[in-house]
């Protein structure tokens, strides 16, 4: 059924929320408040946390300490059918367990939406159908997921995010496996989704698809600090540098700075 | 609804009732398919009724019922395990219930006792791998895999010694028995009505199961409380399983092969794939029983030889020529 309202959820926000990653003593607590229509990228080098922050806020991982919340009710009470509702992610890898088509895959983001004795309707079909077209893999739809280019699963997950729609949708580098230009239809895309009244949350290691669509930045640092703030203040060479241990030069393209690793 | 669910559901009803009305009618005296009918329909002889009725029926329905339950505990296991190559005994069940079969064997008690030993064994063995699995760290399905394979290696231990010190009259008894006969089976409606509630269950559980074959992970971003979710698919196929073995001992390549046919023909989707596997596994025993009766009749060969004769090349054939 399509017809259930979405509840007005307006901001995720965490409280002192510390990620519980193993061999790091001290965390660092944030407060990030992710509002309805922003756009978020997560930057930080490897091993920096990006993926476990993702599961944190996605109710999957524990957290040391803090409290995560819908508004302002907490989101650790919800079923976990009703917090699936308000907030969705895509994996960074996935397993495929058993062969299952484009579309039944697809449709498996409604599964929170139905009730036990529901099947799939017409309804929720055409949802699938249309994410599976806005991410340009609909000709696919009879297609085993397993015998697809990594490209092309990388969207088909993120068309089942799109089927399941919730308010705050959480992406472990979207753009993984796709060519230049489904980067930036996705990334259009996500834009998109957010001016319509979604929260987008995801983590990137290209500075510059970053720089171009976010409109705010967490930078996660290697040794457990965090900053976060608007996109035009987070993103200055000196930060990135020391973030990512390399030296940058920056240029200006359409107005946007323009990272590039300077050589050694 | 993404695939028609009737069609294939239909199809293997018809094949059921034709399997059921044949094996009825085939045995030491045979009876024609209209003939069984009659019976059915009130207007038979007072011979024939007997014998349908109070002889071939019951042990129809419990071979359709035993294999119906070995396929659709197969492919729960399946799903939990997200392996295909795991089996309704994968996690050691068998071994408990023929370690308590043969027990009752041995202490010369026959009948129900060697049941409900049979029962008790498999449920001990359940319990076993269930505590041991959980042990003190996080859970997985890769550890309650290995957990259940060591269990199973060290009841086949316990299978041999006990049948290295049977006595020689004991022997042909209990090595039927491990291998599977359904005429072990004293009453079918437990295992028919398990089978019947089991296809009801699947009708909510069904989406739920398809969620979890994508991943503990996945499952959990959807909605599922994979853990609670997991345990129970785990105690509802040990019971059909503990049921089904009770009934007719450990019949092998049923809980194995059936699930994959389908997956192979059907798709993956258990809503459609679990009541399949009720009918295609019942529809199987009964045939494969019905041949164990006449193949060197009169005497019998245990029905577990036919499942695995007939299976193995028939998945094999599958297989070979699946994409």
């Amino acid at each position: 059924m399509v017809s259930i309202p979405r509840p007005a959820m307006q901001t995720l926000n965490t409280c002192q929320l510390v990620m519980d990653i193993p061999g790091r003593p001290n965390g660092y607590p944030l407060d990030l408040t992710i509002r309805a229509g922003q756009v978020w990228g997560v930057l930080g080098p490897n091993g920096a946390g990006k993926t476990t922050l993702v599961h944190t806020l996605a109710g999957l991982r524990a957290p040391r300490s803090g409290s995560l919340c819908f508004d302002d009710r907490s989101a650790f009470g919800l079923k976990r059918r009703a917090f699936s509702q308000q907030l969705g992610l895509v994996f960074q890898d996935r397993q495929d367990g058993f062969p299952a088509t484009v579309l039944e895959t697809a449709l498996i983001g409604r599964h929170p939406w139905l009730s036990p004795w529901q099947m799939e309707g017409a309804s929720d079909v055409a949802l699938a159908e249309n994410a599976l077209e806005a991410l340009d893999v609909l000709h696919l739809k009879k297609r085993l997921v397993h015998t697809l280019s990594g490209g092309e699963r990388q969207r088909v997950a993120i068309a089942t995010l799109m089927t399941q729609s919730p308010h705050t949708w959480l992406l472990d580098e979207p753009t993984n496996h796709l060519d230049l230009h489904h980067q930036v239809a996705v990334m259009s895309l996500l834009t998109a989704q957010a001016k319509a009244g979604s929260a987008i949350f995801m983590c990137l290691h290209d500075l510059n698809l970053a720089a171009r669509w976010c409109d705010h930045i967490l930078l996660l640092y290697p040794g457990g600090e965090a900053c976060w703030g608007p996109a035009n203040r987070m993103l200055v060479p000196e930060a990135l540098e020391r973030l990512y241990n390399q030296t940058l030069v920056t240029v200006e393209v359409d107005g946007a700075p323009f990272f590039v690793p300077k050589r050694t | 609804m993404i695939r028609p669910l009737a069609l294939p559901l239909a199809t293997l009803v018809f094949a059921s009732v034709c399997a059921t009305v044949v094996s009825i009618g085939v045995g030491s005296v045979s009876m024609t398919p209209q003939e069984v009918m009659a019976v059915f329909l009130g207007q038979g002889g007072a011979l024939q009724e007997t014998l349908v009725l109070e002889l071939r029926l019951p042990r129809t329905l419990s071979a359709f019922a035993t294999g119906g339950l070995l396929a659709v505990a197969g492919a729960l296991m399946q799903v939990l395990l997200r392996n295909p190559l795991a089996d309704p005994y994968v996690l050691g069940l068998s071994g408990g219930a023929a370690v308590g079969a043969l027990l009752a064997m041995l202490a010369g008690l026959g009948g129900a006792v060697i049941s409900g030993s049979a029962f008790a064994g498999a449920m001990l063995a359940t319990f076993l791998v269930f505590g041991l699995a959980h042990g003190t760290g996080s859970w997985t399905p890769s550890r309650l895999l290995l957990t259940g394979v060591v269990v199973a290696a060290g009841w086949g231990a316990v299978i041999t010694l006990m049948l290295a010190i049977s006595p020689a009259r004991e022997l042909p008894g209990m090595l039927y028995w491990l291998m599977g006969d359904v005429s072990y089976a004293r009453t079918p409606w437990p295992g028919v009505g398990l089978l019947l509630v089991v296809c009801f269950l699947v009708i909510p559980l069904g989406r739920s199961l398809n969620v979890l074959a994508r991943g503990p992970l996945q499952a959990a971003a959807l909605g599922i409380s994979v853990r609670p979710l997991e345990w129970m698919i785990y105690i509802l196929a040990s019971l059909l399983t503990a049921t089904a073995v009770t009934m007719a001992g450990s019949i092998g390549f049923v809980g194995l092969v059936v699930p994959h046919m389908l997956r192979l023909i059907l798709g993956n989707d258990q809503r459609l794939i679990l009541p399949a596997c009720a009918l295609a596994g019942g529809t199987l025993l009964v045939l494969a029983d019905t041949l164990a009766r006449v193949v060197i009749a009169p005497e019998q060969l245990p029905v577990g030889v036919i499942t695995a004769l007939l299976g193995v090349p028939t998945f094999l054939y599958l297989l070979y020529r699946s994409r």
